[in-house]
């Protein structure tokens, strides 16, 4: 799409943004080249009591752990679960958030309200909270992990949503589409939500490190998948007795959550600067010039 | 007046459209009466002009015609058929025929898509015709307003605010609609570009049979262009008649009193002759019986208590007891 | 240079640099304004009167930058004086503005009474020449007694004679309370307060309704004829300039165009772009007349005589240079090498 390259162009000049898109890279190459990249790719099933805990050196990269598994390769692995967890959870979501929000913003109905006091319900108690006390009632699990998120997370987009709609429904030109006779679908569908998307795409960022970070701290908890699954969070649990002599079996995936989380929020932010003041500067830019104004 | 014509293109009876004022509970407290028992009719392939100063009620009229407000009372008649009534999905079927210009017309375009999509748009929703049929029309209606098929592959903001009208024309009248309600077409516009803009209305008037219920408050505009005109006051029409006598003999003080504020090149000077003192009443607080009379020359006790209907005068229809 | 003129601008070149470009606003324009002569500056959007009445005034819009030329007020170049003096001697007291919008012009916070008499404490005709030495910080300054006693009383005045009712009340009201016509009369008369030798009005009557028009220009022209003001007048409603004006001055796309007594440049227009306007205003059920073509963009104008591309007369030379002005008769003058002369 010409106006996704547009997009990363205008993103390629924020510095901070383009850290945050290499970040997310660099994620997205350790998941899909686990294999070739990890150095023991057995270790993420494999034990090797006699290496346990060993500092970080030449044939460990970041060291081993307490069953003497490789954590440079168990991380990469743990990308995957990583990536996996934040997309289906976020993917989710947004299945669910947006046609709420839609629907709830386009019609003003009683079930319009009724929509958004419940998503304000959700909304009331904390995230991390609700995931664990979902996380806790199903048993933990990847699935259990993926629900309990989802759940939390698509009031976030169903009231992002709502809020856009309603303004945007003042616009001039949804008011003209409708009155030519554009069924309520249509309208939804091809006029409202393409406009509203920015928001959307900037949450989604930024809810992606979210995620990320809360599924961390389910594993921390012992509430993400069981072992000996290489989630990052329950590696970092496993790694407290050690503390503080063997330092790198938690900084290792500690530092790659924080990388993770850290890129996403960076993206984000770079999105919401490049998208939406170069729609509202590009519909400006024609009316304001001092050549069109009255000067 | 020449033989019986036709049926009315478009009929509204005692049309009302309140809107409700609430206080910081939400609770209703009153309402503004923005159109208040309008009656008239426009009759196929003429220009119907709707005059009056900000708060009149004209632009209200317009949009609960067109169906953008709901009418609160009252009975509009489209082609014979009533319509203000209908449901959200009937009243899409009769956009085909019934079409509202807003004052800027390119603001009604959707900034993220392309003119052709927003050209064939109009006919996906209410026709069936092929992808290649459309693109026929779509040039031919280019043509008609003037822009050339370049633009098609643009955005909205790459064109010049004129040509963004021409464009919102052009999608307006895709589907070959028998009524168009102009709202303000020429407000805040260069005289130059006005007159360009003129020129293309009439001319897509002819080439389209279309009649126009063409509302603004200039009325050296509505003078050149209608020919009939109804002066709308605090949501009901004060006057009503053909254009030629409207202009030359206006019966009703305020019509007078618009009239005599217009600056005309060439003539006696408004700055010295201009009479009419106040503020128009708030519309929250109509003054009871005959609306004008806290500014009207002619007020006499009668006026505090009866409304005056619009009653027919010689040239045109008046209300005015005393007119 | 004449004593009878007032304002006197000369050569006045003013330049935009916006996202696509440098933009020309004014090219060279000269106008000048005798003492109680009200003048009207008409044109389309884009021929820079509001540019125009802006420089005067001395508050161009970021990016603008004047390139040439001079504003003498009773003889002195006012872009090469100081420009505290000019800030606190001749904005605002001896040059005062009223603007276009009567709905964003006062500030919704405080009464009306209170931005009065700021304005008073500043701009007050009793106010003692300040001079640019001894200059105390803005809020520390204080406001004698006397005189605001004395400034007090001109307030109410001026507030009757703009037809305010209850002047004393209106003063303890906020702006949000008074209608868009009695928000342009206070903006009149807050530009009246100072005793003003010229008063810029940008299109002062254009967001107003046409009966309020009527009201407010009447009352415009009794008050300046009373007190002997002059008026530069921005407006793109050549009506309002007829009621309004002595003279009037059209500009297109940054350049003047013709300057005539308004009589004369209503019934004998000579410019052939002036002509073009005049026709293209409606007439009663008659044929519509535009002007072919479209304002040119002010980033790379076209050279000599702007207005050439549209018009029915240009010839080589109207490509090549800008025309020097032809007088066609007395105070009548136009910037054309085929200026229309009625027989």
């Amino acid at each position: 799409m010409r106006g996704a390259l547009f997009v990363l162009a205008r993103l390629a000049r924020d510095r901070s943004a383009l850290v945050g898109l290499v970040l997310i890279l660099v994620l997205g190459l350790a998941a899909l080249l686990a294999p070739v990249l990890a150095t023991h790719p057995g270790d993420v099933f494999e034990i090797h009591p006699a290496k346990r805990l060993q500092p970080p050196g030449a044939q460990h990269l970041f060291g081993t752990d307490r069953m003497g598994s490789d954590i440079y390769s168990r991380l990469l692995y743990g990308a995957r679960i990583t990536i996996l967890i934040g997309v289906i959870a976020v993917g989710a979501s947004l299945a669910i958030g947006v046609p709420v929000g839609l629907a709830a913003g386009y019609y003003h109905s009683w079930a319009s309200d009724l929509l958004m006091r419940v998503s304000d319900i959700f909304l009331a108690v904390p995230q991390v909270v609700l995931a664990i006390a979902i996380a806790q009632t199903l048993g933990p699990s990847l699935p259990n992990v993926i629900l309990a998120l989802s759940v939390t997370y698509w009031p976030w987009f169903a009231r992002l949503v709502y809020a856009e709609t309603r303004s945007l429904e003042k616009e001039v030109f949804i008011e003209s589409t409708a009155a030519l006779g554009a069924s309520p679908l249509r309208l939804i569908a091809l006029h409202v939500l393409p406009n509203v998307a920015s928001p959307i795409i900037v949450r989604a960022s930024i809810g992606m490190g979210f995620t990320i970070l809360t599924a961390a701290a389910l594993g921390f908890l012992g509430l993400g998948p069981p072992p000996p699954t290489p989630e990052w969070g329950r590696t970092i649990a496993e790694s407290r007795e050690f503390l503080p002599d063997a330092w790198w079996y938690a900084a290792a995936p500690g530092l790659a959550i924080f990388l993770t989380v850290m890129g996403f929020n960076l993206l984000g932010d770079g999105l919401r600067d490049v998208l939406d003041p170069r729609i509202r500067r590009a519909g400006a830019a024609v009316r304001t010039s001092a050549v069109n104004a009255d000067v | 007046m020449s033989e019986p014509r036709a049926a009315p293109l478009l009929e509204v009876v005692d049309l009302a459209r309140y809107f409700p004022i609430r206080n910081a509970f939400g609770l209703r407290t009153g309402s503004i009466r923005a159109v208040d028992g309008v009656s008239l009719a426009v009759w196929p392939g003429e220009t119907l002009g709707l005059v009056g100063e900000s708060g009149c009620g004209k632009s209200t009229l317009g949009k609960t015609v067109m169906g953008i407000h709901g009418p609160t009372a009252g009975e509009i008649r489209f082609a014979g058929r009533e319509i203000g009534g209908l449901g959200r999905r009937e009243r899409r079927s009769v956009a085909r025929d019934l079409q509202y210009v807003y004052q800027d017309p390119g603001a009604s375009l959707d900034p993220r898509w392309k003119i052709r999509r927003l050209l064939h748009e109009p006919l996906q929703i209410h026709t069936a015709l092929s992808r290649a049929e459309r693109q026929d029309q779509v040039e031919a209606m280019l043509r008609e307003v003037g822009l050339p098929d370049a633009h098609l592959d643009l955005y909205p903001h790459e064109l010049s605010g004129g040509q963004q009208r021409r464009v919102g024309l052009a999608r307006t009248l895709m589907v070959r609609p028998s009524l168009v309600i102009l709202d303000e077409p020429t407000s805040g516009l260069d005289v130059s570009v006005q007159a360009s803009v003129l020129k293309l209305f009439r001319r897509l008037q002819a080439a389209f049979a279309l009649t126009y219920l063409f509302i603004s408050h200039d009325l050296a505009v509505v003078r050149a262009m209608c020919q009939r005109v109804a002066v709308m006051y605090l949501g009901k029409v004060v006057e009503l008649a053909e254009a030629a006598v409207l202009f030359e003999d206006p019966r009703h003080p305020y019509t007078r009193s618009l009239l005599s504020a217009v600056p005309v090149i060439g003539g006696r000077r408004v700055t010295r002759d201009f009479a009419l003192e106040g503020e128009p009443p708030n519309p929250r607080d109509i003054p009871t019986g005959c609306r004008f009379r806290t500014r009207c020359p002619l007020v006499q006790d009668l006026c505090a208590v009866e409304s005056p209907p619009l009653r027919s005068t010689g040239g045109g229809l008046v209300a005015c007891h005393f007119a | 240079m004449p004593m009878s003129e007032l304002l006197s601008v000369s050569e006045l070149s003013v330049e935009f640099t916006t996202d696509r470009g440098v933009a020309q606003v004014l090219d060279r324009i000269s106008l000048a304004i005798a003492p109680g002569e009200v003048v009207g500056l008409v044109g389309e959007s884009g021929c820079g009167k509001t540019t125009l009445a802006r420089t005067v005034l001395g508050v161009l819009p970021a990016g603008g930058r004047i390139r040439g030329g001079a504003i003498h007020w009773e003889g002195r170049d006012l872009l090469r004086m100081d420009a505290r003096l000019v800030n606190d001697e001749i904005r605002g007291r001896a040059i005062t503005f009223i603007p276009q919008d009567p709905w964003s012009s006062l500030s919704p916070l405080f009464t009306v009474g209170t931005q009065i008499m700021d304005l008073m404490k500043w701009k007050s005709p009793r106010r003692g020449v300040t001079g640019t030495r001894g200059h105390w910080p803005a809020l520390v300054r204080g406001y004698p007694g006397a005189r605001r006693r004395a400034d007090r009383e001109a307030v109410l005045d001026v507030l009757r004679a703009v037809q305010i009712p209850e002047p004393e009340r209106a003063l303890r009201r906020l702006p949000h309370e008074f209608s868009g016509g009695q928000r342009q009369r206070l903006m009149i008369a807050m530009a009246l307060l100072p005793r003003p030798d010229l008063i810029i009005a940008d299109e002062p009557t254009t967001a107003l309704d046409v009966t309020i028009q009527a009201q407010i220009l009447r009352l415009l022209r009794d008050l300046v004829k009373e007190r002997g003001v002059s008026v530069l007048f921005t407006t793109h409603d050549l009506g309002t300039a007829y009621e309004l004006c002595d003279r009037v001055v059209v500009m297109y796309a940054g350049q003047e165009m013709e300057s005539a007594p308004t009589d004369a440049f209503f019934e004998r227009p000579a410019h052939p772009y002036t002509r073009r306007l005049l026709d293209s205003l409606p007439t009663a059920g008659g044929e519509i007349r535009d002007i072919p073509g479209e304002v040119p963009s002010l980033i790379g104008p076209p050279p000599g005589c702007r207005f050439h591309p549209r018009c029915d007369y240009a010839t080589a030379e109207c490509r090549a240079r800008r025309p020097d002005v032809h007088a066609v008769e007395g105070a009548h003058r136009v910037r054309c090498y085929h200026p229309v002369i009625a027989a």
